[in-house]
This record gives C-alpha cells, structure tokens and sequence, in this order.
C-alpha cells in the first residue's frame, strides 16, 4: 500500500513504566522455580497507570519532537487490547490531555497487539489523502496474562505514539505499507473476561510466523528491497525467540534486529510492543537508514511498514527522553507487590 | 459519585493538562485557577499552561487514606513549588516514600488520580514525579 501524497513520521515518543517483574519471580510461585524462562523480566505498570496515561505521555514525547501544536492534529487514534474502559474512548481522553481538538478525529482501534500497527496505517491514509495535516497514533497496552499462565511471564505494559505528516517534514518517508490478516483462533478474550485464552498449537505457526513472513515478503517484494538493503528491522516481540527467529528466516542478520529487540528487558507491551521496539531504532538512526516494521496481532494479523530516515532525525532525537532512558529506568519488585499492583488479589 | 462526575469533568481541562491562573495586574500564579488574584484582589487574571517543573517544597507519606486511594498506600502527597511561583499540592508518584527529600526536582505526569468502584469514572490528573534522566538535559 502506498499513500498519494508522500509521508512520514514527524515525531515519535515511547513510555515504559518503571516496575518489572523478573521471569524467575513468576517460575519460582506458579514452577517451583523450574522453568524455561522466555524474557529476563517484563515492564510492569504502577497502581496509578492505565492505557490512557501511558499513552499521554508517549504522545507528549512525540509532540516534542515533532514540535507540532497538538491542535494541529487531525486526527488521534489509540490502539489497546486493554482500553480502560469497556464503553469510552481512550482517544477523546488521550486527545484532551495533551490538548488536541475539538476538531478531531478521534478513535480507539483493537486488534490484540497490532491495534497500534492498525492505528498507523489508517494514520497514514488520512495524511496521504490531504484530509488532515498531522495525524497520532498510538499503540498502548497494559497486558494481563491469567496468574499460572505461560503468558504471565512477559505480558508487559509500555506505549509508543508516531505522528505522521507529511514527507517534506518527515525524519522518516514512509515507502510503503501491507497488512495481511485471516482468521485464526491463537487467542482471544471474550467481553467481560479479565483473562485471554490462547489456542496453544496456533501460537507460533500459523499464527506469528504465517502472517508476519507473509506480510513482511510482500511488502520487500513491492518495493524491490532484500535485507541488505535495511539498517534495522523490528518484529512484533511476544518473547525472545520468535522475532529472531522469523528475522532470520527472512535474511536479516542479529546487528540488524537487535537494537529494536527490547522483549528481554521490559515483556510484551502487546499493541506498544514493536512500535517501542521501532522508537529504540530510531533513537539512534541516522539519515538514509531503511527501516523495516511488522506487527503482530492475534487473531490474526501483521502490518509491514518500510521507512527511510531523513537528515531530520538528528535534530528531534534529543527533544524527548530516549526509550532506552525508560528501559533503564526500572524497580525491581517481588511476585506479591505485583499481585498487588495488577490487581490479582481479592480485597 | 452523583455529585462528583459533573465536578470532576469541569476541572478535567485544568488537571489533565496543569493550567493555573496568572494575574495580568501582580504576576502571581495560583493553581487552581481562581477567578480573583489571591495576591492583589484584582479580577484580571488569564489561564495558563505551567510548565509542569519545580520541586518538592515539603511532603508527607499517607498510610491511612479516603476510599479509592487505597491501590497506592503508602504514598506521598507533596507542596510542589512550581517555576512559575505556584505552590500545589499533588502526590508524588514512581517514587519510594524514604526516596523524597525537601527540594527534589520533580515534574509533571499525567495519571489515575481514583476509580470510583469497578463500575463508576475513572479520575485523572496531574502528580509529579522525581525528573527522569534525559528528561532535565533537554527541556
């Protein structure tokens, strides 16, 4: 997919709250300690964040660095799989924060944890089309996973937010984009559940790897590009080693996926999870580098994204804190407190 | 909560984005906003968007608390003296009670403030917190 009019991100802003929880925690009360752990701990949000605050302040990063007035934006969309409310707009919350509209486009997009993929694009039709100057998305997640569950261990919380503009002003053009989704039954949660089920043998293929390699192919294709033509690519991240693993398939070598691959140090932020990954790369891109994105989301589907840095990044780099700064930034705390925290326990 | 939702969504502009007034006659800025400058008297004062930095002016750490604040016990409630003169008062948050000291930089975030109940509004604001690495070098 490619946009009429040419255009990129101006601006982007990431948030990973401070508290993790180390893997071992979780193997030593629900495995006796025994386990195979699939990250080395995950990001935990504290008692007074949600997917709306997380999103706030991801979107300020990115304003920073666009140096956008928020009421030039014209359109504001949050993607979640834990939206704070049931019925309410995350947006309209999101879009009063940090002082966009009235005048807006505001909406909420689901989509397991491509709901901020899903966001992008249909960001980057709105600004392509000339219906709207500047348009936000956001990709924020605070991730439950069923106390005992193997998803326990990385489900994660941290949000990213990109404003797309067009190119002239971009520090990064958008090349072009695919999604490529089908039905399929890996995991899901039903309305008025607190925890999601996933189907087991559907996790890893056809879920991940079928929609990912696919729809990372096709977009290479469209655009005539190999892996050697790209600086850095970035994988939806449920764990460690699937992302490394479909990136290989595809061609890439480990310098390229690295510096975008944070599920090791902060879990799963679900619809945040590989746009983070995406504000890390570009933390530390300089002009020229490609970059390629592709998102995950179960039930089943994958956004692609390539991108090409503009000798405008250097300059916006330094007006937010860097994702690395909230990576580092971290309070190790104990299974209890996180029971705690996530409300797991009955009062 | 009857009362509270319409209370609540009147000063949402002011909390979620920290605004206080700024009297055009003195200079003085007091959050919340106020319609009459507690400094001089004079009724002509504008709205304005703080800059969201300043510092711990004096603290206390709350272990007994109203309904809906329990999630967060203990926690601090700070006076911020904000750049702008302002004196407030906020929780401090992403903090350890024994960390907050007289004088620590802090500044603004935008979070849950309480939950009236599972099925009632959510509430948020603006709390402080001490100023993140990367954050002090660029703004």
């Amino acid at each position: 997919m490619k946009t009429v009019a040419p255009v990129g991100l101006v601006g982007y802003g990431a948030y990973v709250p401070r508290y993790r929880l180390a893997a071992s925690e979780v193997a030593a009360v629900w495995q006796g300690g025994r386990d195979h752990l699939p990250v080395r701990e995950k990001s935990v949000p504290g008692p007074d964040e949600d997917a709306v605050t997380m999103a706030v302040e991801a979107a300020l990063n990115a304003v920073s660095r666009a140096q956008v007035d928020p009421a030039e934006l014209g359109a504001v969309y949050v993607g979640s799989e834990s939206h704070p409310y049931a019925v309410k707009p995350s947006s309209t919350m999101v879009a009063e924060a940090i002082g966009a509209g009235p005048s807006v486009l505001a909406a909420s997009f689901e989509f397991a944890c491509k709901a901020g993929t899903e966001a992008l694009q249909a960001a980057l039709g709105l600004v392509g089309a000339g219906m709207v100057p500047y348009a936000l998305a956001i990709g924020s997640d605070t991730a439950q996973g069923r106390p005992s569950d193997e998803l326990e261990y990385t489900a994660g919380a941290g949000a990213a937010a990109l404003i797309v503009g067009p190119a002239e002003g971009a520090l990064a053009v958008v090349e072009g984009s695919r999604s490529y989704v089908t039905d399929t039954p890996d995991f899901f949660r039903r309305a008025g559940q607190k925890y999601p089920r996933h189907g087991g043998r559907f996790t890893g293929e056809p879920g991940y790897f079928g929609h990912v390699l696919p729809a990372a192919e096709a977009l290479l294709a469209d655009l005539g590009h190999g892996p050697e033509d790209y600086a850095a690519v970035i994988l939806h991240q449920p764990n460690a080693k699937f992302p490394a693993k479909a990136a290989a398939d595809l061609g890439f070598r480990p310098e390229q996926w690295e510096i975008g691959l944070l599920v090791g140090q902060i879990g799963n932020a679900y619809a945040g999870s590989s746009l983070i990954g995406l504000t890390a790369v570009l933390d530390q891109a300089g002009p020229g580098d490609r970059i390629l994105l592709v998102s995950f989301g179960s039930g089943a589907g994958s956004d692609a994204f390539s991108l090409v840095v503009t000798d405008k990044v250097s300059a916006r780099q330094g007006l937010a804190p860097k994702t690395m700064d909230y990576v580092k930034r971290r309070r190790p705390i104990d299974y209890a407190l996180y029971a705690r925290y996530r409300g797991k326990l009955a009062v | 909560m009857a009362l509270q939702l319409p209370r609540d969504w009147r000063l949402q502009a002011q909390r979620y984005r920290l605004l206080g007034a700024k009297c055009r006659g003195c200079g003085r800025v007091v959050v919340p906003i106020r319609p009459v400058c507690p400094g001089c008297g004079s009724d002509d004062v504008e709205t304005i968007k703080l800059s969201g930095r300043g510092e711990v002016y004096s603290y206390t750490v709350m272990y007994k608390v109203p309904d809906s604040f329990e999630r967060s016990v203990p926690y601090v409630v700070a006076l911020v003296r904000l750049e702008e003169g302002a004196l407030i008062s906020a929780q401090i948050t992403d903090v350890e009670p024994e960390e907050v000291v007289v004088g620590l930089p802090v500044e603004v975030v935008f979070r849950q403030w309480r939950q009236y109940g599972a099925d009632g509004h959510i509430v948020y604001g603006y709390k402080f917190r001490p100023v993140m690495p990367g954050m002090a070098a660029t703004q």
